[in-house]
């Protein structure tokens, strides 16, 4: 499908990461160009749609998309995987966060490109064999959610932290889960969960 | 007949507490599962076939006239759908981020695209953002009429002891973390599908019939959940109507818009800013006699209305006098609890200034105040107290500006704040399967307050089933109508006429099975999954075989609410105690602790009702310390769109929350009554009042920045001692 692409106005977030921080007229290609870039040669993708393939949740997902296309958007967009949420759209909020290779990172602020090759664990990935994980268990005992829109984040973010920290005070709490907001305000239960699935992992 | 429908309506009433077995427990919500593991679908994680991306051009100004406006090159624009003008030449703008074009692309990029390439000249008009001093409105300043009641001249003669302060709440938005949109269709020339956030299923199609020219029968809201409302999702805004424009253009494509998050904050809600020059008078022994207040502020074009104060405590004497703004700020909506922390914050911080000049402990002034509350008095009574003793009040409270050397300066606040609440119109069908099954069906809408949750708790307890055998079904239009989420009006609805349709089911259910255990039907009990007779349980039959003597035929009872027997009343009452640190270098304020103590009549699930309470007093946190539409004087425009710089108040800003329920016989005989808005009125003044305990002077407005504080500290003097 062609495209126009209108560079009137001012620069949008998404042509931001796109240019990554160089400006190039590319024509309409599939496939990577290369262009030396200060001396060092640069493989140029788009700004047409580019095949890519991802590895989420343990499965491979294959879709083509332009390079603007964050890995927020091609998770919900392409894959059906909504969980993770748009909400601030610019890495404050934290409703989008997933793991990349086990480390937590706000899906609206990666580009789905750049994500290839990578274990990609999103919300809907944490059930093992049918069963809840015990954060999420956590959370729904310890009502650690009202409207929901921030807990797949949460629950994210709270399985990172739990990964590289199995037992957290409540200083750790405030650090690893700083970079995520509820407006309904659940960190009461957010709080008491953590503790509670922290508990259950030590118990094995 | 009469008297047998005496004795029917006498039945509709809440189990007693030796019959509850859900209700009033902790119960962990029903859509927990869904929604912990991403399975919860919102309005903006609906993806339908064919779908279109819509987006709309918003106007930079805050004040401007369409000169021009020139759509012709987008509508060529490859993967452009639908271009739609919302406004024409000649339109005036009133605010800024005012929705001008809407388009619907292939795609969200396309369709940003699309938006840079409309060519629109504006006019500039002269706007004005200003709502703290009513002197610098000119024109834009309309006064309302006074209102006296008493005597106040006398009254204020008559007192020994006049406080008077300046109070006031900046502007604040609503910040949904689920943008406010629309994802809608055409199903052929006549029938539209609408999947829309909103807090009002049942309200949105009526709506939308005038401006689609369409009968509101054809058109069918959905909505599965809804990430936060908080009083700004009752209609389907302009970008909702434009959406289902844009699809009839395109055939009848589903066009998607959710507002991004600069849209969300500039037009999608506020709350209006107030302020106010209060006079309190009281004699020497602590009773309030006498009230005098201006008050102002904005919600944009729209004037305000006169504030409810003096809140909660009637004081004899008063004298009110209100200026509406008119300001180019935006468009301000119903934001959780309207008026009441504006008007608490104004009423409870002048309280707390008048104790601190006649030297009385704010809580003791309450309490010698208290019959001014009317029929509530005594359940605020037994409130403060019990408030008093979780905070230890009477051992940790100090007169004003706290004397302990060092920077950082402790203190108490309290306050006391009531709402209605009693529950709205609605109609459920219930539905007893051959199986035994359940269903419960409703055009209502769970907005995390535990909707479906506690519909399922009062169906089950009163049939006598587990929690797991009721399936509740909300969020459709093809379900029976139930009244919008406002007001804390939800639970008392649901749960009513949830109550009133499984009793009815229940008495029909009696009459089938009452032969086969050699009993009436008014001698049949259900309890603990059995239908038995009452006082002889070895007469009873299983609930799934009594339910397969419907013959097939599956049991469907409509309940309603309002109807007999009063399930549900109005008047939730509540106290909130702060405990609060600040910084008097910095000027940094923090939470020690929170205590809220809160009635809301019966209690429904013990679980979600503290969650309420948990999550207002961190809205208010948040409200009090952090929140505001910062309102550029220059451009017009909201300084601070986004999420960095709007704050809200996350896991480390809290403290130690602490909620206290009141329960027993006294609460349960009122009924349901709201919870969702009583518990967010009270923070701001109660965290108010901590900060002016701690550091002996009022900082008059919030949010209580470091900006904020420092200024009232120097204004106040270098010396920090008590006042």
């Amino acid at each position: 499908m062609e495209k126009q692409h209108s560079r009137a106005g001012s620069l949008s977030r998404r042509d931001f990461l796109k240019v990554s921080g160089i400006t190039l007229t590319v024509p309409l290609v599939i496939g990577p160009r290369v262009l030396k870039v200060a001396g060092a040669e640069v493989k140029v993708f788009g700004p047409g749609r580019v095949p890519m393939t991802f590895t989420i949740n343990g499965k491979t997902y294959r879709a083509e998309l332009e390079p603007r296309v964050t890995l927020l958007d091609a998770l919900r967009n392409e894959f059906e995987l909504t969980g993770a949420k748009r909400v601030c759209d610019r890495g404050t909020c934290g409703a989008c966060t997933v793991l990349l290779d086990g480390k937590p990172v706000y899906a609206c602020s990666v580009l789905a490109i750049e994500a290839q090759g990578r274990a990609i664990t999103t919300v809907e990935g944490l059930m093992q064999n049918g069963k809840l994980h015990p954060i999420q268990q956590a959370f729904i005992e310890n009502d650690a959610l009202q409207c929901g829109f921030c807990t797949p984040g949460f629950v994210v973010a709270c399985k990172a932290l739990l990964d590289r920290n199995p037992n957290p005070t409540p200083e750790d709490l405030v650090a690893g889960l700083g970079g995520n907001l509820c407006r309904c305000g659940t960190y009461v239960g957010i709080r008491a969960a953590i503790a509670q699935a922290a508990r259950m992992q030590r118990g094995g | 007949m009469a008297e047998r429908d005496a004795m029917e309506m006498a039945e509709y009433k809440w189990p007693e507490p030796e019959r509850r077995r859900l209700i009033g427990k902790r119960i962990s919500r029903v859509d927990g599962p869904e929604k912990v593991t991403g399975r919860a679908k919102y309005t903006y994680d609906v993806n339908r076939p064919g779908m279109l991306a819509g987006k709309i051009l918003r106007c930079p100004y805050a004040h401007a006239r369409i000169a021009r406006l020139d759509t012709s090159a987008v509508e060529k624009m490859p993967g452009v759908q639908a271009v739609l003008p919302l406004k024409k030449v000649g339109d005036e703008i009133l605010w800024a981020g005012d929705e001008v074009v809407a388009v619907a692309a292939v795609d969200e990029p396309t369709a940003e695209d699309a938006i840079r390439a409309i060519v629109v000249e504006y006019e500039k008009l002269p706007h004005f953002v200003l709502d703290t001093d009513p002197k610098a409105a000119g024109e834009r300043a309309r006064p309302a009429a006074e209102q006296v009641e008493g005597d106040p001249d006398a009254a204020f003669r008559e007192a020994e002891v006049v406080a008077e302060g300046l109070y006031g709440m900046s502007l604040i938005t609503h910040c949904c973390l689920e943008a406010h949109g629309a994802v809608v269709e055409w199903e052929g020339e006549n029938n539209v599908l609408v999947h829309i956030s909103t807090q009002a299923v049942s309200g949105i199609a009526g709506q939308m019939a005038g401006p689609l020219g369409v009968p509101a029968g054809n058109i069918r809201v959905k909505q599965e959940h809804i990430g936060g409302g908080f009083g700004s999702k009752f209609g389907p805004d302009s970008w909702g109507i434009a959406a289902a424009r844009l699809s009839k253009m395109a055939g009848g494509r589903p066009v998607k818009i959710m507002l991004e998050r600069d849209a969300e904050l500039m037009v999608a809600g506020a709350r209006p800013s107030y302020y106010g020059r209060v006079r309190v008078g009281a004699k020497r022994d602590g009773t309030v006699i006498a009230w005098e207040s201006e008050t102002w502020g904005t919600g944009g074009i729209p004037p305000t209305s006169p504030l409810p104060v003096p809140y909660v405590l009637r004081i004899p004497n008063q004298r009110k006098r209100h200026i509406a703004i008119v300001t180019n700020s935006g468009p301000a909506r119903a934001w959780r609890a309207p008026l009441h922390p504006q008007a608490c914050l104004l009423t409870m911080a002048a309280l707390d200034d008048l104790a601190a000049a006649l030297r009385m402990d704010p809580l003791d002034l309450l309490l010698k105040n208290i019959e001014l509350a009317g029929e509530r008095a005594d359940v605020y009574r037994e409130e403060l107290q019990i408030a008093a003793e979780l905070m230890e009040w009477k051992k940790r409270w100090h007169p004003r500006g706290d004397p302990s050397p060092g920077p950082i300066k402790r203190g108490l606040g309290v306050s006391i704040h009531t709402w209605p609440g009693r529950g709205h119109a609605c109609r459920c069908d219930l539905t007893i399967h051959p199986d035994g099954s359940v269903e419960v069906k409703l055009g209502s809408q769970d907005l995390g307050t535990g909707t479906r949750t506690a519909i399922a708790i009062v169906v089950a307890d009163t049939l006598g089933i587990p929690l797991e055998a009721v399936r509740v079904r909300i969020g459709d239009t093809q379900y029976p109508p139930a009244g919008g989420s406002g007001g804390s009006t939800t639970i008392g609805g649901v749960s009513s006429a949830a109550r009133r349709a499984a009793l009815d089911a229940l008495d029909q259910l009696f009459a089938r099975i009452a032969p086969l255990l050699n009993a009436s039907p008014d001698q049949l009990e259900a309890w603990d999954g059995r239908i038995r007779v009452k006082g002889d349980p070895s007469r009873s039959i299983a609930w799934e075989h009594a339910c397969a003597r419907l013959d097939g035929m599956p049991l469907t009872v409509r309940g309603e609410n309002p109807g007999p027997g009063e399930l549900t009343t109005a008047g939730a009452a509540g106290v909130q105690m702060a405990d609060v640190s600040v910084d008097i270098e910095t000027g940094i304020v923090r939470i020690n602790k929170m205590v809220a103590v809160q009635d809301c009549g019966l209690i429904i699930n013990m679980k979600t009702a503290e969650s309420q309470c948990y999550g207002a007093m961190i809205m208010g946190i948040s409200y009090a310390l952090y929140e505001e539409k910062i309102m550029d004087p220059v451009t017009g425009r909201m300084l601070n769109p986004n999420m960095e710089f709007y704050k809200l108040a996350g896991l480390a800003d809290i403290g130690e929350l602490v909620v206290h329920m009141m329960t027993g016989e006294k609460y349960d005989r009122r009924g349901v009554i709201g919870l969702g808005e009583p518990p967010v009125i009270s923070p701001g003044a109660a965290i108010s009042n901590a900060v002016a305990n701690a550091i002996g002077v009022r900082v008059p407005f919030l949010p209580l920045t470091p900006e904020r504080v420092l200024e009232a500290l120097a204004k106040k003097g270098g010396s920090h001692a008590r006042v």
